[in-house]
């Protein structure tokens, strides 16, 4: 018996849509950026810059169907799992067009008409979430499965332990994408994380894979095969995406901040490394696409940008009202 | 039909769950059921809809949003009332707050079953009352009740619903016995009852509390003193409106509940008649609560702070008692 390894790329069609929905997060995130420090944004924005393979490398292999949850950063896994950046740049500016009508604001962007069942303000919560829905998309026997991304500063909380094991347990239709940003919030992840992450999903037995997050190929490859083991209920997979987070953990840190807390030249060596930059290259070099083709998705992207960002500045603002409908199905808080 | 307090809770999980495919329900041995409520179920629904869980509640409280996100209806089992606070982030930051925050994208159907209260020689980690903090998170509901018929009915209640429910179960009570209904009933959310009409002074008796309430009301009735008892049945929605008719109509009113007595659930009622009840009050509301301590675990310990018809008798006279007028906060 022979073994043939099939060594899986994705088509020209999937990969310039996963060039342009990685620039379409980063330009929206660059316009988010700009805004805030124009004072047009209520609230903190934690962006996404630099970690787009990630995102848009998972998702590409999931329908509205399955389902995702994300954190605090969470605008690139909105916009990657087909989230309209004009509702959500209006959620941003706390509008009533926006996705939750203004109630959630960035760190809570959610559609769950297209399975994004919610960014989340608190590090980590989003992997028991993320497993109840797996238990869902089990009991469901219709193939969905549930993804969870989390950070590295997410996988020192408890509940991270507690998920592993009962999504091994249960056999869940789970993948685990841990993106090791290098920084939980301030702090360097190596201050505050013993051993290596992808180890502690090995201890439960689970498939797991350290993988180059910048690298939107690398991560598309690692997610097609962990979401076709969860489809044919072959139960979690976790990998672990290496990338860097570009951008400071909140934009208005540069105003609260008494010093610095990491080195430019760190920033620079991982700027060398940029998905997008990359993910060109390749396109160029494979002959995939030529540059006038990724100018053409360039300019198209800038348009959906700026649209987005006047669609929301225009919007009307949130309905304050919502507040006291909303806590409760017909009833009143 | 007499039936016990844990037979009715159970009977409600049982033909709900028959009624509505989409119910399930998980927890830590719900299994073999540690308080009986969830016996049988196993065997009658089977292991994909009944499911033992690891001990991990912070996991759990999460695990039933996603579930309930994703279109089913859930009861999670916590055990003792105390282990919602091993699970509180995903009750308080998730739970509570996410279909505000999602702007109204989802509703949450869940209901959390848990023990609640002192009287077993649990200790403190086992004997809480945690409905005030519950109250005080919002969007959640939270129900008490003190009867079988009423455990049965608002739990049914609970799993029609569209909203989180805490359903917290008297732990010492399970074999006390009731009429209940026969067949198919709910008890609203938010609608008090008056187990005994009085003239001259309300007692409100907040779930546990209502056994000793009616002791007391009987001794009091000895002495000349006609009691009304209003349960409130469920604190959140709380039935404001049926506690001030009462409380207008004695005069006079005493709140009894197992809660420590800071911010306790007897506190905002309190509050509550103040606000809209002053002109009917011819006394200072009174409370019956726990002393803000842990519960002790030896028995005569446990029994001093716990409020008891002594305590309620008590505390009636000396109000009855009080001269008109005169302040009794310069004693």
């Amino acid at each position: 018996m022979t073994t043939v390894t099939r060594e899986i790329i994705p088509d020209r069609q999937r990969l310039l849509a996963m060039y342009e929905r990685m620039l379409l997060i980063r330009r929206v995130e660059e316009q988010l950026s700009a805004d805030f420090h124009a004072g047009k944004l209520p609230g903190a924005v934690h962006l996404y810059v630099g970690q787009e393979a990630i995102a848009v490398g998972v998702c590409e292999h999931l329908s509205a169907a399955d389902r995702i949850s994300s954190t605090h950063r969470g605008h690139g896994h909105f916009l990657a799992k087909g989230g309209d950046p004009k509702s959500m740049m209006a959620e941003i500016y706390g509008k009533d067009s926006g996705i939750c009508r203004g109630m959630g604001g960035s760190m809570h962007v959610a559609d769950f008409s297209k399975g994004i069942i919610g960014a989340n303000g608190i590090v980590g919560a989003g992997l028991a979430i993320t497993a109840g829905a797996a238990w869902a998309a089990k009991l469901d026997e219709e193939g969905r499965v549930a993804v969870c991304f989390f950070g590295d500063g997410a996988a020192n909380q408890g509940v991270f332990m507690e998920t592993l094991n009962i999504s091994t347990l249960w056999n869940l239709p789970i993948i685990f994408v841990c993106e090791h940003n290098t920084y939980s919030e301030f702090s360097p992840s190596a201050t505050v994380t013993a051993g290596e992450i992808v180890d502690r999903a090995r201890a439960f037995g689970i498939p797991a894979a350290v993988v180059d997050g910048n690298d939107v190929l690398a991560m598309w490859k690692a997610a097609a095969e962990a979401v076709e083991r969860a489809r044919r209920g072959g139960g979690p997979s976790f990998i672990e995406a290496k990338t860097y987070r570009i951008h400071g953990h909140l934009e208005a840190e540069i105003h609260f901040l008494a010093g610095s807390y990491r080195d430019e030249a760190e920033i620079q060596a991982w700027r060398q490394r940029d998905p997008i930059d990359r993910a060109r290259k390749y396109i160029l070099s494979s002959k995939t696409a030529d540059q006038a083709e990724l100018d053409g998705i360039e300019s198209r992207i800038r348009q959906r940008v700026e649209e987005a960002a006047r669609f929301a500045e225009a919007s009307a603002p949130a309905d304050q009202r919502l507040v006291f409908d909303l806590m409760f199905v017909g009833q009143n808080p | 039909m007499r039936k016990r307090y844990i037979q009715a809770i159970n009977e409600a999980l049982t033909e709900e769950m028959e009624r509505d495919p989409k119910l399930i329900l998980f927890g830590e041995d719900v299994e073999i059921s540690m308080f009986g409520d969830t016996t049988g179920l196993l065997a009658r629904f089977g292991p994909e809809r009944i499911r033992n869980t690891p001990i991990c509640e912070a996991t759990l409280t999460g695990m039933a949003v996603g579930a309930a996100a994703s279109g089913y209806r859930v009861v999670l089992h916590m055990m003792f009332a105390n282990f919602i606070y091993t699970g509180f982030d995903a009750i308080a930051n998730q739970m509570a707050k996410l279909r505000l925050m999602t702007g109204g994208q989802i509703s949450l159907p869940i209901t959390v079953l848990a023990g609640y209260g002192g009287g077993s020689s649990n200790a403190a980690q086992h004997s809480d009352t945690p409905y005030p903090v519950l109250m005080h998170i919002g969007g959640v509901n939270v129900a008490v009740p003190a009867t079988p018929a009423d455990a049965k009915g608002l739990l049914k209640t609970a799993l029609r619903g569209s909203n989180p429910t805490f359903f917290l179960e008297a732990v010492g009570r399970g074999g006390e016995m009731g009429e209940v209904p026969d067949g198919d009933y709910t008890t609203p959310f938010g609608v008090a009852s008056v187990p005994r009409e009085g003239e001259d002074i309300t007692i409100v008796a907040i779930g546990t509390m209502l056994k000793p309430t009616l002791a007391a009301a009987n001794t009091l009735a000895g002495k000349g003193v006609s009691v009304e008892v209003v349960d409130p049945r469920t604190l959140v929605p709380l039935d404001e409106d049926g506690i001030i008719r009462s409380v207008v109509k004695t005069g006079r009113v005493v709140i009894v509940d197992e809660a420590r007595d800071r911010c306790s659930a007897a506190s905002q009622i309190a509050a509550v008649i103040a606000d809209r009840g002053f002109h009917a009050l011819k006394a200072p509301i009174k409370r019956v609560t726990v002393p803000n301590v842990s519960m002790p675990y030896a028995p005569d310990a446990e029994r001093a702070v716990l409020p008891g018809e002594r305590n309620i008798v008590d505390v009636v006279i000396a109000l009855l008692n009080r001269p008109a007028g005169i302040d009794q906060a310069k004693q």
